[in-house]
């Protein structure tokens, strides 16, 4: 038997953005085990609720992440709105759908983007992030912010999109998806990426199941579970078919996201053809009670909303349990026999967003 | 639409009504930790295709609970996160950080 070392990985290193400490077991390169430590930024965020009246908590939530910030926003708007059994006016759930879905576009290529350069290949990253950059303009013309927009409000959303705003996106969307077509086939058909992804980091549907694996990290593997046909939102009025994979390693991560981008191009298409006219929200009077889970399909998979209210302006609990929270378990199992070398690349393939875990 | 079921448990009860769910194929989707007056209120949340069920149990402050990483190994995070922000006492985690998940500057500061 080889003898075993521990080599420590993080919190600091140059593929993460943020910290997260593993120590790996080796037998020579090859990983046995792996140990995460997390916790060196928590924030609080989910005791600040008990001094925050319910209404300004929004913008709370909306700070867990910067990525997936519209999300947070909308899930703990939504969660409170079902308590208090508000009725949001239809065109705001459906604005708020599509901003969804600008959300995960921007979120899947700035992750496409850290994949590539963590490969090393930064051009390939500078076109990504490129590409990103029109969608973070499309938030700024339509909400004012480029990373946390404040449009979520309980009882609907604060800013609303004409047509001609919508068509000016449709046509963006259409001369970006040319582009991102001969952008998202280099990472699919260039030999240095494929060599880095393909066959590495596998995990089976069973152990994807077993580990609580969600979004795209669990779709990969070849389970076909998507939030969004849950109904939530105006995703129930529209054609809608969660995207899988079966071939569970690194590769089948990058295909499943690549094709989400452009199945969220397709769903925002659809949304504006069918967006009905009328408020874009309603005044909430009163305060809530009672309890409910709302669970919501970001970017990196399932999130859940636990808010339980008192009947005050100030809630007893906000909880929320991230995707990658849930992946992490997962993410070890796939660390498991790999070679020292494709550690990093492979925590990436998780879409690992620490800001969320640290709420 | 997806239903979602709530059952109350009681700490004696917990692993065997897991077991049940693990036995029906059911997910752990999370858990979590409120604080009562005296206690605490715990929801362990298992999806099935798109229902929920969660188990409800409430527990004083100094009972103990025992963990279900045996019977779902990610509850290990979940159960090292209300140990280490709630003080919960839950004895048999499969990987037991003592209190160190969290680098919180002070302990237990949601108790």
């Amino acid at each position: 038997m080889s003898t075993r070392s521990i080599v420590p990985f993080g919190p600091q290193h140059p593929v993460l953005p943020e910290p997260i400490h593993l120590d790996l077991v080796l037998e020579d390169e090859k990983v046995v085990e792996a140990i995460p430590s997390i916790g060196f930024v928590h924030r609080g965020l989910e005791k600040l609720v008990e001094k925050k009246d319910f209404n300004d908590y929004v913008y709370v939530a909306e700070r867990i992440c910067g990525i997936c910030s519209f999300m947070h926003g909308m899930g703990y708007c939504e969660a409170v709105e079902r308590i208090m059994e508000v009725e949001v006016p239809e065109r705001a759930v459906w604005l708020r759908s599509i901003w969804c879905e600008l959300s995960r576009i921007h979120s899947h290529l700035l992750w496409l983007g850290l994949l590539a350069d963590a490969l090393g290949f930064e051009s390939l990253f500078m076109h990504t992030w490129r590409m990103r950059e029109k969608i973070l303009d499309m938030f700024e013309y339509s909400t004012g912010g480029r990373v946390i927009f404040s449009v979520n409000k309980i009882g609907g959303v604060r800013r609303d999109m004409d047509s001609a705003m919508l068509d000016d996106f449709l046509r963006i969307l259409d001369g970006m998806s040319a582009e991102l077509k001969e952008l998202t086939d280099t990472f699919l058909g260039d030999k240095a990426v494929a060599g880095r992804l393909s066959g590495v980091g596998f995990l089976t549907k069973e152990q994807a199941h077993d580990l609580g694996a969600v979004g795209p990290f669990m779709r990969s593997s070849g389970i076909l579970r998507d939030t969004r046909t849950t109904g939530y939102g105006a995703y129930r009025h529209i054609d809608f078919e969660p995207i899988v994979s079966t071939a569970g390693d690194s590769y089948a991560r990058t295909d499943v996201r690549i094709r989400e981008i452009f199945q969220s191009i397709g769903l925002i298409r659809q949304f504006a053809a069918k967006i009905p006219e009328g408020d874009i929200n309603v005044t909430v009077k009163g305060f809530p009670q009672g309890e409910h889970f709302m669970r919501v399909e970001q970017p990196r998979g399932e999130a859940v909303y636990y808010v339980k209210a008192n009947g005050t302006k100030f809630l007893d609990r906000v909880r929320v349990r991230t995707p990658t929270f849930a992946n992490l378990p997962a993410m070890l199992e796939t660390l498991k026999g790999c070679q020292l070398a494709d550690v990093p690349v492979l925590i990436l393939t998780i879409d690992p967003c620490i800001s969320c875990t640290e709420r | 639409m997806p239903q979602q079921r709530f059952k109350k448990v009681t700490p004696e009860d917990l692993v065997a009504e897991v077991l049940m769910l693990k036995h029906e194929n059911y997910r752990l989707i999370q858990i979590c930790a409120t604080r009562l007056p005296g206690g605490y209120e715990l929801t362990y949340s298992f999806g099935l295709e798109q229902d929920v069920t969660h188990l409800r149990l409430t527990i004083d402050e100094n009972d103990e609970v025992l963990s279900i990483s045996n019977i779902y190994a990610p509850s290990f995070l979940y159960e090292n996160e209300i140990a280490d922000l709630f003080g919960v006492k839950i004895k048999f985690i499969s990987l037991d950080y003592q209190g160190n998940l969290y680098r919180t500057s002070r302990k237990t500061p949601f108790k």
